[in-house]
């Protein structure tokens, strides 16, 4: 059976000897091709950051020599890293980083309990946080700015949110509203539902109660899931710009995304030292991708697109 | 019925109370930063506020203004602009990319990574570096086109293209995310479709339209909505890549060519301070997006959301 049903499609498939190696050919070409495209405004960027001002006025299209630096020189990023962008990174590190941990405890916590317990209202309020996915940033971000400013006992403020600059130019103001994670929770009640119920029950025979369930049964099977959740909201906190830039005024609290917008700014058409900035933004985020790029796909195949 | 309840009295979940907590702190952040914010947008759009005084009520004072700003038809023309720009070559675009590597062959892996790469990296970044490509002097585009023998752009310096020029860096930008959308809708067609088209004497062109392209549409209409519900929201590209330095941050670009709706926005409040304004803009948007939203829901149903 196997035989006679397999023989027509391979005859059908093998059209000659010549032309698979041409159609392999021409795929790996335009792969490459495609491929160039999309790095290779990194890898100018990469270069252009060595190359001092007179590297760049001397560049030439006919010329390869001078698509290099003359000579690799680290000028441009010792001044970057002068102009406050060590403090603009570690801001952005330990910004993502919290947030990165709330979003953990908050979708894993919420995850489970809509993938796995029964309680009245579940479905609606598992609607409701889908559809707060549908919520773009931009029209809640006036009301924010309000609301952050306003915010009782905090900046001066009274308990009626008046007086002070509540949160605005905090870490607090940073951080706390980017905690709301309705994609965390939609990908972890996903991975949560793909658990054998079994699990969970042995663990009920035993008299375990339900946070210890989800701590020790729950959790450590969590792995791949977790994963997924922190490098995806490490890269969207870290790359994020526009609730930085309106809630910091101070160059001390300034976010990495924030400072290189601002040095644009300043630097209009200092192009190597702007490049090293880009890089010293970008390259941490290229890195993360490199090392885990499989839970990046693994995540968008998680929360699936059922086609 | 009786039994089952027991059941999960005896267990620890009495009455759904565990639930409640597991899921309690998450619905708290949700309500309070994303929630109520839509409601005070509403409430604001009602009132004249600068953050100094109290807010005012002025009824329909703001909407009205909306007609009167002559600025806002220009966002919005220049928005749909964007839009219409970017998301029907980027899905195109975004498509083929995934056809392209939807096989196993050697090297894949390297190829889909390279290709993610641009999704990774920040709008800020990106926007910077294609800043410097697009220069007109000394930038690498520039320099290209006349080495072979095109005329230079001035590419973002004048109204003609400065909205492209933010296209084209934009669908750059986006191609790899919207591939692998793409790519796990490829993966969920039985490969046997494939085999009985070819049994049936169809070429690769036949194979893509009549068995590929229809069993996509569902995903072809989410990344459509999606694209298209992002591509109003565009700010950042404006921001970094239009705006001039000393001059008032305000400035949409050559002519207002790339000024937005969000770019309009975020002036009107934190430039102006005009809460209020900026408030019923923000409602407007958010009207328009959930109205796209609520179609989006109807035609996929509700189950490919969960």
């Amino acid at each position: 059976m196997a035989v006679a049903r397999t023989e027509p499609v391979s005859t059908l498939r093998s059209e000659g000897r010549t032309w698979p190696i041409i159609r392999r050919t021409i795929l790996y070409v335009s792969m490459s091709t495609i491929g160039f495209i999309a790095v290779f405004p990194f890898l100018w960027s990469f270069l252009g950051s060595f190359k001092t001002s007179e590297d760049l006025f001397d560049f030439a299209i006919n010329n390869p020599s001078t698509y290099l630096p003359v000579v690799w020189k680290f000028d441009n990023y010792t001044t970057v890293w002068a102009l406050n962008f060590g403090r603009f990174f570690l801001n952005s590190a330990f910004v993502s980083a919290s947030i990165t941990l709330a979003h953990l405890i908050l979708a894993s916590t919420a995850g489970y309990a809509f993938a796995r317990l029964e309680f009245r209202g579940r479905d609606v309020l598992f609607i409701a946080v889908i559809a707060t996915l549908m919520v773009p940033f931009q029209v809640t971000m006036v009301p924010l700015f309000i609301m952050i400013k306003n915010f009782p006992f905090f900046g001066g403020n009274n308990w009626q949110g008046a007086g002070g600059f509540g949160m605005v130019n905090t870490y607090w103001g940073l951080i706390i509203p980017m905690f709301p994670t309705a994609y965390g929770t939609f990908l972890l009640r996903q991975f949560f539902q793909t658990l054998p119920k079994e699990l969970e029950d042995a663990a009920r025979i035993d008299g375990a109660s339900e946070f210890r369930i989800y701590w020790n049964v729950m959790l450590p099977l969590s792995g791949a899931a977790l994963a997924v959740l922190t490098v995806f909201s490490f890269q969207f906190i870290w790359n994020d710009f526009v609730w930085p830039f309106i809630i910091t005024k101070s160059e001390e609290l300034k976010t990495i995304q924030v400072g290189l917008a601002n040095f644009r700014q300043e630097f209009t058409t200092d192009w190597g030292l702007l490049m090293a900035a880009t890089m010293v933004a970008t390259l941490p985020v290229l890195f993360l991708f490199l090392m885990t790029q499989r839970y990046f796909v693994q995540g968008i195949a998680l929360s699936g697109i059922k086609g | 019925m009786v039994k089952a309840r027991r059941r999960r009295g005896r267990f620890g979940n009495r009455g759904g109370l565990a639930g409640y907590f597991f899921v309690g702190p998450s619905l708290i952040f949700l309500a309070v930063f994303v929630i109520l914010p839509i409601m005070a947008a509403l409430y604001y759009s009602f009132t004249f506020y600068d953050l100094m005084s109290e807010p005012r009520f002025v009824g329909f004072d703001n909407y009205a203004k909306l007609f009167d700003d002559l600025r806002y038809p220009r966002a919005v023309t220049n928005t749909l602009y964007f839009a219409f720009g970017t998301v029907p070559a980027g899905v195109i675009t975004s498509l083929g990319l995934a056809v392209l590597i939807n096989r196993s062959i050697r090297g894949i892996y390297t190829f889909r990574a390279l290709f993610y790469m641009p999704v990774v990296s920040s709008f800020v970044a990106v926007s910077l570096i294609w800043l410097w490509m697009y220069e007109p002097q000394f930038g690498l585009l520039n320099t290209t086109f006349e080495a072979i023998g095109l005329p230079r752009l001035k590419w973002l310096r004048t109204a003609n293209t400065a909205m492209l020029s933010i296209i084209i860096l934009s669908i750059w930008k986006n191609m790899g995310l919207n591939m692998v959308i793409y790519l796990a809708g490829l993966q969920g067609i039985p490969p046997h479709l494939y085999e009985a088209a070819e049994i049936d004497g169809a070429g690769g062109w036949q194979r893509f339209w009549r068995v590929t392209f229809p069993l996509l549409a569902p995903t072809t209409f989410f990344v459509v909505i999606v694209y298209f519900i992002g591509a109003l929201q565009m700010f950042v590209q404006v921001w970094i890549m239009t705006t001039q330095a000393g001059n008032n941050a305000l400035t949409g670009g050559p002519l207002d060519s790339t000024i937005t709706v969000v770019v309009l926005l975020y002036s009107n409040a934190f430039e102006y301070l005009k809460m209020g304004y900026a408030a019923a803009m923000s409602f407007v948007l958010f009207m328009i997006i959930g109205l796209i939203t609520i179609i989006n829901v109807k035609v996929l149903g509700y189950d490919s959301f969960s």
